[in-house]
């Protein structure tokens, strides 16, 4: 199936969890956060989420930045 | 001790239920190597940081920049970058989310050039994040009335521009802030964004700011230890001398002498 993360098309097994999919990226599980279709999903829920088809997905962490100064990709952090 | 030492020490400089005893609030972005930018934190005595979120990069393994700060600091998650209240809100929660923190620096951008805030969509943003229990320190222009609609809003601590960010120009309006620290006695005032160098801050503080937030000023000096440094004295003896109480001017000169006694 077809999810879009972080703004970019992602073919992902089907019945994929958020669990699976961040484990699959080897992300660091702490201090990062995701939103499905907008809405942040606690940690302890990304094991139980499981992701559907056209799913939106952003994963976030943390930069360097003082006051909306990042740089080029300020523009578009979410979308 | 000295008098000015032990009012320094009680001095603290209180955000939702921190007790800090820098007053200045230090950013993370643009400095050349993590370790400049650990060098210049600890000499700036400040105590707490803020910080970006954006997307991971999914096409490298991201290192996690957080590693790179005193752990000890606190950490300030801000908005920026966002151009639509909708857009801070999502941001502030997914901050929250990471870091298990309720703090927030909020900043909605209105224009690229200026880098200055959409008042309105801040005041939006900031309505909805209080609701949600966010600790919400917003950025914005430097106007009394906006001032108080996100006072009322229910904003922890309100955070006026100085000048462009990253323009270095300083304290462009200080009649403004006198003007809302007057009105606003009890307000939290932290100068946001503007600051060039030390004498920037210290007239910041000395115009009765609560604190003030920094990046570029100390980033992109040559030697950001070393201006680092001289912000926390800067800020340090602005405070000071606000305490104290500044003389009035006076357009002519008045004797520190008697005049008694003088021989002729």
């Amino acid at each position: 199936m077809r999810v879009y993360l972080n703004g970019d098309s992602k073919d992902l097994a089907e019945s994929s969890t958020l669990l699976d999919l961040v484990n699959e990226l080897n992300l660091p599980s702490a201090r990062i956060a995701i939103e499905l279709n907008r809405s942040v999903v606690r940690r302890r829920e990304w094991e139980n989420t499981t992701l559907n088809e056209n799913d939106r997905i952003e994963i976030v962490h943390f930069v360097g930045g003082g006051v909306g100064e990042t740089g080029v990709e300020s523009m578009q952090i979410l979308s | 001790m000295s008098s000015a030492i032990e009012a320094k020490s009680s001095d603290v400089f209180r955000i939702a239920k921190l007790a800090l005893t820098s007053r200045l609030i230090i950013g993370t972005g643009k400095y050349r190597s993590y370790e400049e930018m650990r060098a210049a934190h600890k000499a700036s005595g400040a105590e707490m940081v803020t910080v970006a979120v954006r997307r991971v990069p999914l096409d490298r393994s991201s290192e996690s920049f957080l590693d790179y700060l005193d752990p000890e600091m606190k950490i300030l998650p801000n908005t920026a970058g966002c151009y639509t209240a909708e857009e801070a809100v999502r941001t502030a929660r997914l901050a929250r989310e990471a870091l298990e923190t309720d703090l927030v620096k909020l900043e909605v951008i209105g224009d690229q050039t200026t880098l200055f805030p959409d008042n309105e969509q801040t005041l939006e943003a900031a309505r909805v994040l209080v609701k949600e229990g966010f600790v919400v320190l917003p950025y914005f222009n430097d106007d009394l009335i906006m001032a108080k609609k996100l006072l009322d809003a229910g904003c922890t601590a309100i955070m006026p521009l100085a000048a462009p960010i990253g323009s270095g120009l300083g304290i462009q309006n200080p009649a403004n802030l006198r003007i809302m620290r007057e009105q606003l006695p009890d307000a939290t005032i932290i100068v946001d964004a503007g600051v060039g160098t030390a004498s920037d801050a210290a007239i910041a503080m000395e115009l009765g700011a609560d604190g003030v937030l920094m990046n570029t000023a100390v980033a992109s000096a040559k030697d950001p230890a070393a201006m680092g440094e001289a912000m926390k004295l800067a800020i340090q003896a602005g405070r000071l001398a606000y305490l104290g109480g500044r003389m009035e001017r006076r357009l002519y000169a008045s004797a520190s002498s008697p005049l008694d006694g003088v021989v002729r």
